[in-house]
């Protein structure tokens, strides 16, 4: 790999200025970058190139994709409602292989471990890179060094603005769909492999050249509800199975039963009932991380006590924040993505439990969104430090495991809370310097541990509001020393070389950290 | 002196912060150590200081030593070291004792014991959080939650828990063997910080006695003076029969407790939920210690998701007079301190009876009176235990009188 150019950025990170041949502005800080010029678009059609009677079928996914004058080098965006459940994207690339594709980027807007095959495919050249969160076994792979180019890992938001502002072009955009019709109208709250919103997929039906959809539950005109407008979508494909729906409930949405996560919890629900934003019409966001739904769990007992509604949660939605709609103490559900089969029934069932897109509730580059009018977000991350900087993306010993998610967007909220374990075997979690920046401390307000809650002192209003809540507050360093203390020091910093394989960015486009390849 | 390999500890992909070390001795040629670790790019470099370290200390210069570890802390490392070069060499002298880094108050003979979490003695991982949930001790079990063959690594592993976890106010207690192994589990603990011993399946004063004496015999040696309390757990019918002889045994019983599984298949009976087969039993323990002025406390309720069991379980203990409930789970915690506090008309009660005990001291009256009414001394005690535990459970400020 040639070496980079590295500029030093607003936060200190040392980050290339090309990326994949792509000119980069390094972070500036947070809300300093301007941008400037139009949104890009697909090129304009016309309905005369279309079927009058509105049927877009064809057989397979390989035709359609030569219908769509697949050629190597294209960029192929999907997107990952299907979690760990996907089947589609599989046979799109085994397809993309046997017409000798070469090149290709993946576009994801996640990639999971059951898309470890591609990589005998990355290995083969059909797939150049993936450009896209990278979880568990294809971020393994690009810490080693062995994808062509460097990773980018965004957020939801992120990806968005990145193709909304033309730093990506989707060339073809494949889509899953667990209910459509024939010309392309799309929803994934029914059918036999339902997985709630599909939204994740709405940038790309509206900006690839061209679109296809790929449902195993074809029903006749019109599909409704439709989330995916089908006046954007070149194809229709009728395959056998699209998704495995047991998988798309993922690990993280089960609820934890370690007394220490749900203490972490309990002092996450207390320490929001503390704050003076806790109050009849509060709104939430909360992730589906063991600890975030009890902490849900929690603060629910806290509403029924107090006699206070939540005016809307955010985020992804699951079977307890579903009962506390159904039960009437949520006002609205708006749900970017599904996590298990109460989520997708409730959306299908309840019309104050709607999906959303990254265009309402993440996207930096709109006029407004909808994550900054949120309360509290709770949320996970591998690493803070001193400063309140956050990790979500590398491990301590430097490996790239996981996808930024809504992550970076959230942290928009009024109050950021970070409930994390103060060390995951042995090793522990607050650091003098995070491995990777993903988050700045200046938008990371409280980090709470089973040993003890840290406020960022640039909050002395939490400080003060909090102070006779009976919870242990307690300096970020002091909880820190206490750790390293029984874990016999702080963990040696992670073994890597020069060569970056990734980059973080931030929420508007610009760099916030490299990734360097692990040494083996 | 044999000459085996020893391997001690716990490996495999469930396992989690610990780790299995194999030691095999040699007559030459140094040491040869070879460390796998999950954490091995932060803390493999670590691992390999410390097992060398321990080694010199253990005066070991030739051997093959494997580790295998998953995220273990030092204090562990340093026990599974020790136990699997002694089990290589049959018997070791030296000990690897990490540094004390934890002091504690001494132990008071009526503090309250209302929850006690107990802990698996060979299972590290379990410990070093233990102190975070509130319970009012915490139990190292060398006895039942011990494989035999297990018995001299959760020796190890024990005392190097006593000495640098941070169990967060707790009392510290360990539940010993029984007969001659349980005197032995002594010299593994005393020296270290126990503050209480569980003694199991005690059916006569002279086991009480034998486990007291090794204690001051231990003590006088190494010049302890903190009291070792000792809490008898009856497990028999012959135990129920004796309790209050227990109980009375020597001055450091401070409480009786009781076991239900070996007492009910003792006197023939099934374990049921409701308990009347034990309903006696109790009733003679809580008598037997009230008689003793010990604390009587409780068994523990076994399963760990029925939370209104517990509840009701824990409201029966105190109804029949008990003071305390074992908990064999962290969120059984919570449950057990809410459910022994008093309630708000006994608070009320004990806060008037205490202010007039107050005031009568105040004015060197031998009487404590409340209006018109003469309160007894046992009475007055009984108010302030009330208060403390009030307090004790946060249903009471610690300055209540400077509001009153």
């Amino acid at each position: 790999m040639s070496k980079l150019e590295m500029v030093q950025n607003a936060a200190g990170r040392m980050v290339p200025t090309m990326v994949n041949g792509v000119p980069q502005v390094p972070y500036m800080g947070v809300g300093k970058y301007q941008p400037s010029g139009r949104k890009a678009g697909p090129p304009i059609p016309q309905c005369g190139d279309f079927p009058r009677s509105g049927d877009k079928r064809v057989p397979s996914i390989k035709e359609a994709l030569v219908k769509c004058g697949i050629r190597d080098g294209m960029t192929i965006g999907s997107h990952h409602h299907f979690r760990n459940g996907d089947l589609l994207m599989l046979q799109v690339f085994a397809a993309c292989d046997e017409l000798g594709i070469k090149d290709l980027v993946w576009f994801p807007s996640a990639a999971f471990p059951c898309h470890q095959p591609l990589i005998e495919l990355m290995e083969k050249g059909v797939i150049r890179r993936v450009e896209g969160s990278l979880n568990g076994p294809l971020g393994a792979y690009a810490s080693r060094g062995k994808m062509n180019g460097l990773a980018v890992l965004r957020s939801h938001g992120g990806r968005w603005q990145a193709v909304q502002d033309g730093e990506i072009h989707i060339d073809i955009a494949i889509l899953a769909a667990p209910t459509a019709d024939a010309f392309g109208n799309c929803t994934g709250d029914r059918g036999p492999n339902a997985c709630g919103s599909m939204n994740f997929g709405l940038i790309d039906s509206m900006t690839a050249d061209r679109v296809i959809v790929a449902t195993d539950n074809l029903v006749p005109f019109p599909c409704l509800p439709w989330q995916i407008q089908g006046n954007n979508v070149d194809y229709v494909v009728e395959v056998a199975e699209i998704g495995d729906p047991a998988k798309i409930i993922s690990g993280t949405t089960v609820l934890t039963k370690s007394p220490d996560r749900l203490m972490i919890a309990e002092y996450t629900a207390a320490f929001i009932r503390a704050t003076s934003l806790y109050r009849d019409g509060f709104s939430m966001q909360a992730g589906a991380g063991g600890t975030a739904l009890a902490t849900a769990i929690y603060l629910r007992e806290h509403m029924l006590a107090d006699g206070y509604k939540a005016s809307f949660m955010r985020g992804g939605s699951t079977k307890y924040m579903v009962q506390m709609l159904e039960e009437g103490l949520i006002g609205c559900i708006l749900d970017g993505q599904t996590f298990d089969l109460e989520g997708v029934r409730s959306m299908r069932e309840n019309w104050n439990h709607v999906p959303t897109s990254p265009f309402t509730s993440y996207n930096w580059h709109g006029k407004g969104n909808f994550a900054s009018m949120v309360d509290f977000v709770v949320l996970g991350a591998t690493e803070v430090d001193v400063g309140f900087n956050a990790n979500v993306a590398t491990h301590t010993d430097g490996m790239m495991l996981h996808g930024i998610g809504g992550w970076q967007n959230c942290l928009d909220a009024n109050i950021t809370i970070l409930p994390i374990p103060s060390f995951r075997n042995r090793v522990p979690i607050i650091m003098d310097r995070v491995t990777t920046l993903c988050g700045p401390g200046e938008l990371i307000d409280v980090v709470i541990t089973e040993r003890g809650i840290a406020i960022n002192p640039r909050r002395q209003d939490l400080i003060e509001q909090t102070k006779h809540a009976g919870l242990p507050i307690k300096p970020i360093h002091q909880i820190k020393e206490e750790v390293e203390r029984f874990a016999g020091g702080p963990p040696a910093p992670p073994k890597v070389t020069d060569d970056v394989i990734g980059v973080v960015k931030w929420v508007d486009g610009t760099v916030i950290d490299s990734i360097y390849q692990v040494a083996e | 002196m044999s000459q085996a390999r020893g391997e001690a500890g716990t490996r495999g992909g469930q396992v989690r912060s610990d780790c299995w070390i194999a030691f095999e001795p040699r007559s030459d040629g140094g040491i040869e150590l070879q460390v796998k670790s999950k954490v091995a790019s932060m803390y493999g470099e670590s691992i390999r200081q410390q097992v060398l370290a321990g080694l010199a200390i253990l005066g070991i210069e030739h051997g093959m030593v494997e580790v295998e570890d998953a995220g273990a802390l030092p204090f562990v490392i340093d026990a599974r070291l020790e136990t699997a070069v002694r089990r290589a060499l049959g018997t070791l002298e030296a000990q690897l004792l990490p540094e004390k880094t934890v002091t504690i108050a001494p132990s008071a003979k009526d503090r309250f014991r209302r929850s006690r979490l107990y802990l698996p003695g060979n299972t590290p991982k379990l410990m070093y959080n233990a102190g975070l949930y509130g319970a009012d001790g915490v139990i190292l079990d060398l006895e039942d939650a011990v494989a035999p063959a297990e018995k001299d690594a959760a020796r190890c592993v024990i005392r190097n828990a006593l000495r640098v976890i941070d169990f967060g106010g707790a009392e510290l207690m360990v539940r010993i063997n029984q007969g001659e192994r349980g005197l032995e589990d002594l010299e593994w603990i005393v020296p270290h910080g126990v503050q209480l011993i569980l003694i199991p399946k005690v059916e006569s004063a002279e086991e009480v006695l034998a486990v007291d004496a090794r204690i001051g015999e231990i003590c006088d040696r190494l010049g302890i003076t903190e009291p070792v309390w000792l809490m008898p757990i009856i497990e028999s019918a012959r135990g129920t029969l004796k309790a209050l002889e227990i109980a009375e045994a020597c001055p450091f019983v401070n409480s009786l407790a009781l076991g239900l599984e070996d007492y009910t298949a003792d006197i023939g009976v099934q374990r049921t939920k409701e308990g009347t087969e034990s309903v006696w039993m109790r009733g003679m323990l809580v008598n037997a210690a009230r008689a003793a002025r010990v604390q009587p406390i409780d068994t523990v309720f076994s399963d760990v998701g029925d939370e209104d069991g517990l509840r009701a379980s824990v409201r029966e203990a105190k109804a029949l007079g008990f003071d305390g409930k074992g908990c064999i789970h962290p969120r059984q915690i919570p449950v057990v301190n809410q459910e022994f506090a008093p309630a708000t008309a006994e608070i009320d009660k004990a806060r008037k009876i205490v202010l007039a005990f107050d005031d009568a001291t105040a004015r060197g009256l031998g009487v404590v009176s409340l209006g018109s009414k003469m309160i007894d001394p046992p009475v007055v005690k009984r108010a302030l235990h009330t208060v403390k535990l009030a307090i004790a459970t946060g249903l009471l400020a610690d300055n209540w009188k400077q509001e009153a």
